[in-house]
């Protein structure tokens, strides 16, 4: 992987103090501080507070802080060739402050684009207008991995074919949030950001008390209610359960932090049957007919009589019993092919399209390597961009221009050429940096956000998200499998 | 109601678990009497105890040592240590662990980090280690711990139908044992020229195997009998390794498992397990013991078999149509 780290010496400047010292204010929007190193409103009394409390006593609450994650055991894993080893993902211990105003943006235009996109999924998978229309290209859509023939003409519970989405939001140069990608399959995180608040709140409680954060604690709640408004309508108790891949898994601690949190049966494929289309569960007590499933499952892992034949961890002829329309399964198959990284391109032309709106929440900037235009373009800047395979994510298979070697530019233009239409390119972005405690200093660390939409009989985005932090110096991968670690995100009320 | 595979895997974990203590007690036993006598080739105390276990010499012979080489040696690698061949205390362990962590939140966290524990530390133990001393104290020690976690569940977990598959899993495992064990122990081993014990000092090693000695004194006093150690260890009502009283407990446990299903009750397993019971709650020592004594114990361990198959097929792996209307 690249070596992100930037010069320091890059920095045009350094907040006062000397708890500072180390705190580089460059072109990158800052979180905390304005251009001039004053600190912007809504920082004030965080940064007050941090010179109240002192160095040593940070650091005696960031200690407080890990010991709670690791008492509670929350981790994810680690594959290695013979073991696997539990870590725990690294939560700074300064919240991340978002005004009402800026919330109420980003709250606005995400509910738009969600709503852009399930009814792009439902038109795609039915009519197919914004195709005939031109809007998207054919062969975009019915090229992609990630599109379903199988979906076609079936019926999904109020047309919510995305329930949960957890787009990932980066703020650019001038303060204003972009979408970077939205995640409409099996979005994770969400546990991280519950948590991060139960144990911020607990190991900074003066501070959070002056805040007036909103809260956020009603999550699993929400959604509950949002996967009960899906069930078939035949009864009023309907059984909901969360299917996972198992102990295997990397987001198995998610799996079961959320299935408690609801007390809804946490359940594995080999749990359930499907008989005469209708899916049961395998108790003490005999067969239960479950009406809902939340899946923690990719499309492909579903039903190996429909999807991969050789996997066992889905349930064979789940998808009969979900076309049929017995249960419900949030979210619904082949929505991957709306977060797919070229059709990303198109979302701000798919709003205007079903919305006849403009995106309140704009796109990256982003060039499409199968137009000939874009392509030549990204050939002849390589070095200043970053280049994505379509299908890969959590940070793999890309190319960060600026801090790429000339090997390994020129290793990439060969793949690119070879197979341009698998590839798109954006600016290298400097994301915003938000104050982190890092040994025994404040220093700047580039941040995203990762607010969670859930989307049934009404679309409800709880106030926040996880902010998720690049820890290592200059670095802008924030991914958990990269070395990165999260924040508490705080929305304060008007 | 519980997911089948919930129930199967809590019902395993404690299986594994008290196979655990057994061998550790067998261990712990076999090693303070090294310390009287030393051992012979086909020691016969030793062929019982791999006999009863399923666990032949010949097999703990393939494992090569560093050091040592003689046969209680060997079998201390195999039934200590032997990671990848049951019957082993480090196999039992990591399979009751791996089955505790597919069902982690359905355990509390004190009962895995009790769990998680027991086995970290013999998985840092070594042979040479244990045999160098050899010291009881490991194995003590090792059976404390599996006290504790059994001390660990009763407070903290619901007593719920998840922790009656674990009594469940526990008192079957510990009828059939004890059974195997007092096979081998009132009937030689077949096959091979070892006898029946027939020494005060076997028989009370016996006692000792099954932590019973000072029970049995309360009730016999310390005047050791063949047919008393036999009525002790299989119809006493009230000490908890009779087969008798694990029997019981299977029996009520059976009757607290699945309480919302009504289809099962008075099922196959009930009604084995029922027919068992009698047995116990009415047979006399005189019926036991006489020349097939060995059939006796068989018997009782193809009825607790029987019970358990019957467990599985009715509440882990029933077939789908029984249950579609």
């Amino acid at each position: 992987m690249n070596d992100q780290s930037s010069d320091p010496e890059d920095g045009v400047g350094h907040p006062a103090g000397t708890a500072y010292a180390k705190y580089v204010l460059d072109n990158a929007y800052d979180e905390m501080f304005d251009g001039n190193g004053a600190s912007r409103p809504h920082y004030r009394a965080l940064q007050a507070r941090l010179e109240a409390l002192g160095p040593e006593e940070m650091t005696r609450r960031q200690q407080a802080v890990d010991r709670a994650f690791l008492h509670q055991g929350i981790t994810f894993t680690v594959y290695g060739a013979t073991d696997s080893t539990e870590q725990i993902f690294p939560t700074d211990c300064l919240p991340r402050i978002l005004t009402a105003t800026e919330w109420a943006t980003i709250e606005t235009g995400l509910k738009q684009r969600v709503e852009a996109l399930n009814l792009f999924l439902k038109d795609i998978y039915n009519d197919g207008a914004i195709l005939s229309d031109g809007v998207v290209p054919h062969d975009l859509i019915y090229s992609c991995r990630q599109y379903r023939r199988e979906m076609r003409g079936v019926q999904v519970a109020r047309d919510a074919y995305v329930s949960i989405c957890g787009s990932d939001l980066v703020r650019t140069e001038n303060g204003e949030f972009a979408v970077l990608e939205d995640n409409l399959r099996v979005p994770s995180g969400v546990s991280y950001m519950l948590t991060n608040r139960e144990i911020i709140r607990r190991a900074f409680p003066t501070l959070y008390r002056g805040y007036n954060v909103r809260r956020i604690e009603d999550y699993c709640e929400t959604l509950l209610a949002t996967l009960r408004s899906l069930a078939p309508g035949y009864h009023s108790d309907p059984r909901i359960v969360l299917l996972t891949p198992g102990i295997f898994n990397s987001a198995y601690f998610e799996h079961t932090f959320l299935a408690r949190r609801m007390g809804i049966e946490l359940v594995e494929g080999r749990d359930l049957v499907v008989h005469n289309n209708t899916v049961y569960m395998r108790t003490t007590s005999g067969l239960r007919r479950v009406d809902v499933i939340y899946r923690r499952l990719d499309d492909d892992f579903i039903d190996p009589i429909v999807f991969r034949p050789d996997s066992t961890l889905g349930v064979s002829g789940l998808f009969n019993a979900f076309r049929a329309g017995n249960v419900a399964i949030a979210n619904a198959l082949g929505t991957g092919i709306a977060d797919d990284k070229a059709v990303y391109a198109y979302v701000p032309r798919i709003i205007k399209y079903y919305l006849d709106a403009d995106p309140i929440l704009p796109n990256v900037e982003t060039y499409l390597c199968r137009e000939p235009e874009d392509f030549k373009y990204t050939l002849d800047n390589l070095e200043k961009l970053v280049v994505k395979a379509v299908g890969e994510s959590g940070g793999y298979g890309m190319l960060v221009g600026p801090h790429a070697t000339r090997e390994e530019i020129s290793a990439f233009r060969k793949r690119l050429v070879a197979d341009p239409s698998n590839y798109i390119a954006q600016p290298t972005l400097a994301l915003s940096r938000a104050p982190c405690f890092v040994e025994q200093q404040i220093e700047g660390r580039h941040v995203d956000l990762r607010p969670f939409i859930l989307h049934g009989e009404r679309t409800t985005i709880v106030p926040g998200g996880l902010t998720r932090v690049a820890l290592k110096r200059g670095s802008l991968v924030v991914n958990s499998s990269q070395g990165g670690g999260s924040k508490d995100t705080w929305v304060l009320n008007e | 109601m519980m997911l089948s595979r919930v129930a199967d895997s809590l019902y395993w974990m404690s299986r594994y678990l008290e196979r655990a203590e057994h061998i550790a007690r067998l261990m712990s036993v076999q090693y303070s009497a090294l310390l009287d006598h030393e051992p012979i080739d086909n020691d016969p105390s030793w062929v019982r105890v791999l006999a009863s276990l399923r666990a032949s010499p010949q097999g703990s012979n393939q494992f090569a040592y560093r050091i040592g080489g003689s046969l209680p040696y060997r079998i201390t690698g195999a039934l200590t240590f032997a990671m990848n061949r049951p019957p082993s205390i480090a196999n039992a362990l990591f399979s009751a662990r791996e089955n505790a962590r597919q069902v982690r939140e359905q355990t509390s966290t004190e009962m895995w980090e009790q769990l998680n524990r027991l086995y970290l530390t013999l998985r840092s133990t070594s042979l040479e280690s244990v045999w160098r001393t050899q010291s009881t104290d490991f194995y003590i020690d090792l059976i404390n711990g599996l006290h504790q976690f059994h001390g660990i569940t009763d407070s903290t977990m619901s007593n719920g139908e998840g922790w009656h598959f674990i009594q469940l899993g526990r008192y079957m495992e510990r009828a059939q044992l004890i059974a195997s064990l007092l096979a081998f122990h009132f009937g030689g081993v077949p096959g091979t020229v070892t006898k029946a014990a027939d020494t005060p000092f076997e028989w009370y090693n016996l006692l000792k195997m099954c932590t019973a000695f000072e029970a049995y004194c309360k009730v016999y006093t310390a005047d050791i009998r063949p047919n008393r150690v036999a009525e002790f260890l299989v119809f006493d009502p009230e000490f908890p390794r009779s087969i008798r009283f694990a029997v019981d407990m299977v029996q009520a446990e059976l009757q607290k498992v699945a309480p919302e299903s009504n289809v099962h009750r008075n099922g196959k397993a009930e009604r084995i397990a029922g027919r068992l019971r009698a047995y116990l709650d009415y047979g006399q020592v005189e019926e036991i013991m006489t020349d097939s004594i060995q059939d006796h114990f068989a018997d009782i361990q193809k009825q607790c078999a029987e019970i358990h198959d019957a467990v599985f097929e009715t509440y882990i792996a029933y077939p789908v149509d029984a249950h579609i209307a």
